[in-house]
């Protein structure tokens, strides 16, 4: 396995803050990996995906270095694809699913648009949305969270893209549809030999086919592993705490059960 | 007593044209003291139930029989006086307060409109809510804004129980909760109801939630209610394919190394 990027001292401060929002990160992104980044809330890992990625804020300023093994940092778009928590704001409302997905591909491959439309109907069918001729023709408003994430997915991958960022993309999704798109994902990325960067704050999300979790808080690397070896054995207090706390079927209920 | 019984209560909505039964003949009750966990996929129907219950929308048919009372015929003064004995807690707390306010108007505001107590005494009831709710006295001054998002729902369960209420619905309250801070809420949620004697309607789509604070479960799937039963029966047995949806989806926490993903899709 080669490394694909070498993260050394990352840090990111936004405009205006005193506090770093990441903080001295040091992280090798092997190729072909399916790489978890796990933390609650203000813990710097949407900041991690964003600095990647290339899409920080005017004004945040960057210390530490990210050497990319090809040289020189993706191109958003070509050589890496973005999933957002909130596929609404990331679509554009006045384009059809069509456009939007043949896009990538048009811009990026140097397709025609009419080859670019086969490629796009191809990729909503592997995606799974049904009846996909006709989703060519629907505006974003027309389709459900669930499907309008199967949409984001198909056109961040329109380019085949050697990466794929998810910042907590399923978190605004109920829990079949996150199931969904978790598996679709994974898939996907299989099959393409693609590498997958999967922020999210549910360390059982990502227990279930991350091959390495890093677990962040308060802008820190805290713990990084192989995904079995941490969670079976945790080194860090805070893992260990996250793992606590996480709540499945399986754990002992909060109620005395008796009915009342 | 049952606290609260609802029978075939039905809403529909028009979208582009066509009707769409957001909550279709759906019939529940609950008991004082019990939790009923209302778990559905997004659209099912479950927020808008709860949101007919709290007389945030009419209902198109159906009844609603709340402490021995007619619930959606009360109206003007007489609703806004029963409104204390019922009390909501919503998924976007920031959203559901002035964002001006202090954390002292938020709670002071209860306790005038229902005058829970006399002018006097509210700076120490607000103090003493706070104590409950496991936040500092010293809190009541800060702006809604400056405090963290468990401390804000916090807040909102002070604000909920000010009015002493016997229902609280609880619209997805934990959802949007960092999970060290979720599982606190959730222990003060049961410990509020085994001292007071408080029954929560609680909306999730969460059935590892539900699961840690419910007495029954019941599913909801297209406006209608698939199943109901006892938390154990629901989850460990469950019959209608909308339920069974919700178990296996359910993320677990996997130690071991494994080859592809952990959910039956």
């Amino acid at each position: 396995m080669s490394t694909l990027c070498e993260i050394r001292g990352l840090s990111v401060t936004y405009h205006g803050q005193t506090v770093p929002a990441l903080n001295q990160i040091d992280l090798d992104i092997v190729a072909g990996e399916r790489l978890a980044i796990i933390g609650e809330s203000g813990s710097g890992k949407s900041t991690l995906a964003r600095a990647m990625a290339g899409l920080l804020p005017v004004g945040a300023k960057l210390a530490g270095e990210m050497r990319w093994s090809s040289g020189q940092p993706p191109l958003p778009g070509r050589d890496l694809g973005f999933v957002f928590q909130d596929p609404s704001s990331s679509l554009n409302p006045v384009l059809t699913i069509g456009e939007q997905v043949a896009e990538g591909a048009r811009r990026h491959l140097g397709l025609s648009w009419k080859s670019a439309y086969g490629s796009a109907l191809k990729m909503l069918e592997r995606v799974r949305i049904p009846q996909p001729d006709k989703a060519m023709m629907t505006f974003p408003h027309q389709l459900s969270g669930g499907q309008r994430q199967r949409v984001a997915i198909a056109a961040a991958l329109a380019a085949k893209p050697g990466i794929l960022i998810a910042d907590e993309a399923t978190s605004a999704l109920d829990m079949v549809v996150q199931a969904e798109i978790v598996s679709l994902l994974d898939e996907l990325v299989r099959e393409a030999g693609m590498t997958l960067i999967f922020i999210t704050h549910d360390i059982a999300l990502a227990s279930g086919f991350a091959d390495r979790v890093a677990i962040f808080k308060d802008g820190r690397l805290v713990e990084i592993g192989p995904t079995g070896h941490v969670l079976s054995s945790p080194k860090e207090p805070y893992t260990k705490m996250l793992i606590a706390s996480h709540r499945d079927l399986t754990t002992p209920p909060l109620i005395r059960e008796a009915a009342p | 007593m049952t606290l609260l019984t609802i029978e075939n209560l039905s809403k529909r909505f028009s979208s582009g044209g066509r009707a769409v039964a957001a909550v279709s003949d759906v019939s529940l009750t609950l008991e004082p003291g019990e939790t009923l966990g209302l778990v559905g996929a997004s659209g099912s129907g479950k927020s808008t139930l709860a949101r007919i219950l709290m007389r945030l929308l009419p209902a198109d048919t159906g009844l609603i029989q709340f402490e021995g009372e007619d619930w959606l015929t009360l109206s003007g003064a007489e609703l806004r006086r029963r409104r204390a004995r019922m009390q909501m807690v919503f998924q976007d707390v920031l959203g559901a307060f002035n964002p001006r306010a202090t954390v002292a108007s938020v709670l002071d505001d209860p306790l005038r409109i229902h005058a829970i107590v006399p002018k006097a005494e509210r700076p120490r009831e607000i103090a003493v809510l706070l104590d409950r709710v496991g936040l500092p006295a010293s809190y009541a001054e800060r702006s809604i804004r400056e405090v963290s998002g468990g401390q804000r729902q916090r807040i909102a369960i002070a604000r909920a129980i000010a009015t002493k209420p016997s229902l609280i619905v609880l619209d997805e309250a934990v959802s949007a909760l960092d999970v060290s801070i979720r599982g606190k809420i959730l222990e003060l949620l049961v410990e509020l109801q085994e001292e007071r004697g408080i029954s929560y309607l609680f909306v999730s789509h969460d059935l590892a939630v539900l699961r840690a604070v419910s007495h029954r479960i019941a599913v909801m799937e297209t406006g209608r209610l698939v199943e109901t039963g006892p938390m154990r029966q629901v989850i460990e047995n469950p019959q209608s394919s909308a339920a069974k949806a919700l178990v296996s989806a359910v993320p677990r926490l996997v130690t071991e190394p494994t080859e592809g993903p952990s959910h039956d899709v």
